[in-house]
């Protein structure tokens, strides 16, 4: 029998005692292996879909609308230096009517050329075919919308066109790069029954909605070298006599930035959580291999005595740690496997790709294990390096007796601190090793952390819902006119069946600048005091609209560089091209979108043009609110419609739906984290200290006291962990909620005490059963075996 | 403290046909085999015998930290053989000390500390710095046991195992690790402990010199008491010949 093969016994039944450590140590390396697949593997399905599709779909780099704009100028923007193809298309809001549901969906109305495929945004066929141009009643409808309604190709629904009902037949489903995550107006989340898209041909919605020869929509790619804001700057100024409301870029575009959010969060999480992970398992291997080496200096002194090489013997401990990551990272690839297969559907849900793959490409599992293996060594470096330096000679000898230092005693003038015994030997071993208490405290307050991070979320909805929904958008449905209107129309509105209130709004397209920072917004102005719809200050209290003057979302006016006080220059996008200077009364809060309020009094001076009305918002007495659907399917004046009301619903749906999960991955991954440090914090300890608690048992103390010194130990490391935990948990979800902020929306920071006690309480449990777990083997402890060695 | 030792009127412990059998396996160990044996309030016994001769495996069980396999054990007319792990913590807590050949000091703990440890849990202790004067370690109070020799730490061990004034003292080769001059002084802690607190003291050992200091020596052989042998002088510690 050759050396080698002894010393593989060795590793053999070391890890067979050890198996409970080295399991437990391995989950927390799976959990970091999961994750790390997980969230890369998700971030390359999502950008590699989106790339292909966006490249084969040819989606527009550059984005803007206007009121309407004569054909005969798409040749001038097709001129603009960088730009590579122009598409100018018909787009309308409508309202559409399906058989047997009573609330009416709102849907997008969008012209495609009458031959041929769009140089731009081109759509991708699900099934079916595309309208033909001489059938004005064909159309071709987004996928999410046709699954939602269970539509196929030769079914029917009707719209609301400019007024008239009109009966669509459908003919194809398609895909839109626009509409990969189609969100209707006035929704946070995806509603796909109520929001649809549908394409007709160009000609026909030219007759529709009177826009013959030309248009009021436009997309253009640009080339490699184009220089954007340039682009987007000259599309402006061409588009500006013809009510253009500014161009944008796919930041700005919906879809696309909810896409990118989603990206940012993946790559977040693939930052932050999986390195947790490999420094909790870099750590927890260093302390059991740490202790082995310890344990076993002696037999390491008379291997190096007889012969064998430092290298052999550094080999084999490693080969220890390498064989407990190859267990975590086959766990963790498994895991992470199956569950981004889950994630990947989870997604199909949401956005709307032809096609996306888990990426399960070999060099993400060769990361994966690589990275886990590096964080392993690491970890084993140390203890390792210390069995290498061992003398042959002094590793036969037993190692000399810590020494403590007399802390917790009190003075030495007969002045005693209420200390037992008992627990000054759990406080005095705990400052004994204060690197390994410090991270042991350490490890235990990441998974109360990383609970905070992910829960703050629900928190911060809450908070998001109660702003938005209960102090600000109070309102069941807001009801946009077709054009703006007189002032008489809200008494239109109020006679409407079910509505109890109603407030009038206006909305103008307007620049707002400051030196050389511009922005084109969408100025709101309503009554000053409303009731139903209210702009809130930053400490959330209604703001009485002021007669002059404007207010800005707090974001805008970052962006605009504005304090309360400073002028802003505004320009009316009604191609009359007069620039007011208008003063910033006010800094709003807002977390959907860049808000620009101001009275309608202050907004019908500033346009010249007497009062006008753009819309309503309205509450409606539940009981009568589907007369009111049927009717507002009947008013040509009504173009379109947000139900709030089902928004909220929605919106909750969609968050509960997604806390369960959640909840469930991270609560698991915080236990196991808890589980791995505690337990293995506990057994080392234990190892170290059988002796003196064996001692205490002979002496008499129960088995409740004996448990009670190690238990001390653990408490007070966990305690510790709790308000650095918070702490912590508190800087990740400040970071997080500062990488979801954009201009669509904003999540506030919000931690509600039950987040910080929840978060504690899963871990303390945690805590609590590795250490009753470690309880039951000091009760089994052997006395009498325990006497007759020294240490 | 008591004068007359050679009448009592009931033994510290009466022990009838103990029998300790340990099987690994298929082989069988009988460490004990048929022991039976009476100690005497406030006496000293001695126990000497070969190794393996089962002295360790009798003074676990009177000391409450193992079970005999059949056989009867009667602390002061009490029966511990049938008793629960509960019950047994609690009779090493009130009534036994310990001293062991490796002292099994507490080394997060000074010496003051050591002994503080027992008597915090114990019900009518000494204080700790008169547990330690005793075994001349007044000086020494402050110190951890890494800083004290091997036989300082023997006896802060007796200092400990006396402080709770137990009724028996059980010592396991006080004097295995040590040399003949410290041994001396540990046996002359032990010598003074047993004559000033009156706790019975049972003494195992390897060094045949150490029986003239005792009241009784017990020889052992394959598991039972070869002979008993009373010394009619008993001899001071500093005069064992080692
Ligand atoms: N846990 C055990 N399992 C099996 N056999 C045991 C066990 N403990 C003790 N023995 C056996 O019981 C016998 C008596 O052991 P014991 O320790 O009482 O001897 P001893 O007289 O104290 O010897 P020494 O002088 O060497 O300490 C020995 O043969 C020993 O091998
Ligand atoms: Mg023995």
């Amino acid at each position: 029998m050759t050396g080698l093969r002894m010393l593989d016994r060795k590793l053999v039944r070391d890890l067979a005692r050890l198996w409970a450590q080295s399991l437990a140590i391995a989950l927390v390396m799976a959990c970091g292996v999961m994750t790390l697949i997980l969230a890369m593997g998700a971030t390359r399905a999502l950008e590699e879909t989106r790339a292909a599709f966006y490249d084969r779909t040819r989606f527009a780099d550059v984005f803007a609308s206007a009121t309407r704009a004569p054909e005969s100028i798409k040749a001038d923007i097709a001129a603009i230096d960088g730009v590579s193809s122009v598409e100018t298309r018909v787009v309308n809001p409508v309202i559409i009517e399906i058989a047997g549901m009573a609330e009416p969906a709102t849907g997008m109305l969008i012209s495609i050329p009458d031959h041929g495929e769009p140089s731009v945004n081109r759509l991708y066929l699900r099934s079916g075919r595309m309208p033909e141009p001489d059938r004005p009643d064909e159309a071709a409808i987004i996928e999410s919308f046709a699954e939602a309604h269970g539509f196929q190709p030769g079914d029917s629904f009707a719209v609301l066109i400019n007024g008239r009902k009109r009966e669509l037949s459908i003919t194809g489903i398609t895909l839109s790069p626009e509409y990969v995550y189609a969100i209707g107006p006035g929704d946070m989340v995806p509603d796909q029954k109520r929001f649809g898209v549908i394409y007709m041909h160009r000609s026909v919605l030219e007759g529709a909605y009177d826009m013959k020869g030309a248009f009021n929509d436009i997309s253009v790619t640009l080339s490699h070298t184009a220089d954007k804001d340039e682009v987007m700057a000259r599309l402006d100024a061409i588009l500006k006599p013809h009510g253009g409301t500014g161009a944008y870029d796919r930041t700005d575009h919906m879809s696309d930035a909810f896409l990118d959010s989603e990206l940012t969060q993946l790559r977040a999480m693939a930052q932050v959580i999986p390195p947790i992970f490999l420094f909790i398992s870099a750590f927890l291997v260093n302390m059991i291999l740490s202790r082995l080496i310890a344990l076993e200096r002696e037999q390491i002194g008379l291997l190096k005595a007889v012969g064998y090489s430092n290298s052999r013997i550094a080999w084999h401990y490693a080969k220890l740690t390498l064989l407990i990551s190859v267990v975590g990272v086959v766990i963790g690839a498994i895991a992470g496997t199956r569950l981004g297969h889950g994630m990947a559907s989870l997604y199909g849900e949401f956005y709307s790709f032809p096609f996306l793959v888990f990426s399960q490409r070999p060099d993400l599992y060769v990361i994966s294990t690589g990275v886990t293996f590096a964080a392993a060594l690491a970890g084993a470096a140390n203890a390792i390096a210390g069995a290498v330096r061992l003398p042959p000679a002094v590793a036969m000898r037993p190692p000399a007796p810590t020494r403590y230092r007399s802390l917790f005693s009190g003075g030495s003038g007969g002045f005693r601190l209420p200390f037992s015994q008992l627990t000054i030997m759990a406080l005095r071993h705990l400052v004994r090793w204060p690197l390994r208490t410090a991270l042991t405290t350490l490890g235990t307050a990441l998974p109360v952390a990383l609970l905070i991070t992910s829960l703050f979320a629900f928190d911060s909805v809450d908070h998001m819902i109660d702003t938005v929904w209960f102090r600000a958008d109070r309102q069941d449905a807001t009801l946009t006119f077709a054009a703006d209107r007189p002032e008489d129309a809200l008494r239109a509105v109020a006679r409407l069946p079910g509505v109890i209130a109603a407030e009038p709004f206006r909305a103008e397209a307007a620049t707002l600048r400051n030196g050389h920072r511009s922005r084109i917004i969408q100025i709101i102005a309503s009554d000053p005091d409303t009731d139903i719809s209210r702009v809130l200050d930053r400490d959330f209290k209604p703001i009485r609209l002021p007669p002059n003057g404007i207010l800005l979302s707090e974001r805008l006016a970052e962006h605009l560089d504005l304090k309360t006080g400073d002028q802003v220059e505004v320009e009316l996008s009604d191609g009359q091209g007069r620039r007011v200077l208008v003063p910033l009364v006010g800094v709003t809060n807002s977390y959907v979108g860049l808000n620009a309020n101001m009275s309608r009094e202050a907004l019908d001076r500033l346009s010249g043009i007497g009062p006008r009305l753009s819309g309503a918002r309205v509450m409606v007495d539940e009981s009568r609110i589907r007369d009111l659907y049927a009717e507002v399917k009947q008013t040509p004046a009504i173009a379109s419609v947000a139900l709030q009301g089902i928004s909220r619903q929605r919106f909750k749906e969609v968050i509960d739906e997604n806390i369960g999960i959640s909840i469930t991955i991270y609560v698991s991954l915080a236990v196991i984290i808890t589980f791995g440090v505690i337990y293995n914090s506990a057994r080392i300890q234990l190892s170290e200290r059988a002796r003196e608690l064996a001692s205490l048992r002979v002496f008499g103390f129960t088995n409740a006291e004996v448990s009670s010194v190690l238990l001390t130990e653990l408490g007070v490391m966990v305690v510790l962990a709790q308000p650095l935990g918070w702490l912590v948990g508190r800087g990740l979800a400040e970071l997080v909620a500062k990488g979801f902020e954009s201009d669509l929306f904003r999540i506030p920071l919000i931690i509600n005490p039950p987040t910080y006690a929840v978060a504690s309480l899963v871990v303390l449990g945690g805590a609590v059963v590795s250490a009753l777990i470690v309880r039951r083997r000091i009760d089994r402890l052997d006395l009498i075996r325990v006497l007759k060695t020294r240490d | 403290m008591r004068s007359d030792l050679t009448a009592p009127s009931l033994p510290i412990f009466a022990v009838t046909g103990l029998t300790k059998v340990y099987s690994t396996g298929d082989v069988e160990v009988r460490a004990l085999n048929g022991v039976d044996l009476t100690l005497e309030a406030g006496e000293m016994a001695v126990m000497l015998g070969p190794s393996g001769s089962g002295k360790s495996t009798l003074l676990n069980i009177i000391g409450g930290l193992d079970r005999p396999t059949t056989g009867s054990v009667m602390f002061k007319g009490e029966e511990l053989s049938g008793a629960g792990d509960r019950q047994l913590t609690a009779y090493r807590r009130d009534h036994v000390g310990f001293v062991f050949q490796f002292y099994n000091l507490i080394p997060s703990l000074t010496a003051w500390e050591n002994v503080a440890l027992i008597t915090e849990v114990a019900a009518n202790p000494m204080q700790p710095g008169d547990a330690l004067a005793l075994v001349g370690l007044e000086g020494r109070m402050n110190h951890f046991p890494a800083q004290l020799s091997g036989g300082e730490q023997q006896r802060v061990a007796i200092a400990r195992a006396i402080a709770k004034r137990p009724d028996v003292l059980l010592c396991d080769e006080p004097t295995g690790a040590l040399d003949s001059a410290t041994g001396i002084i540990v046996l002359e802690a032990l010598a003074r402990v047993n004559e000033e607190t009156g706790a019975t003291t049972a003494i195992i050992t390897h060094n045949a010199g150490i029986r003239k200091i005792a009241h009784r020596v017990f020889s052992f052989l394959d598991g039972r008491i070869a002979s008993c042998e009373i010394n009619e002088t008993r001899i001071k510690p500093s005069e064992v010949s080692w």
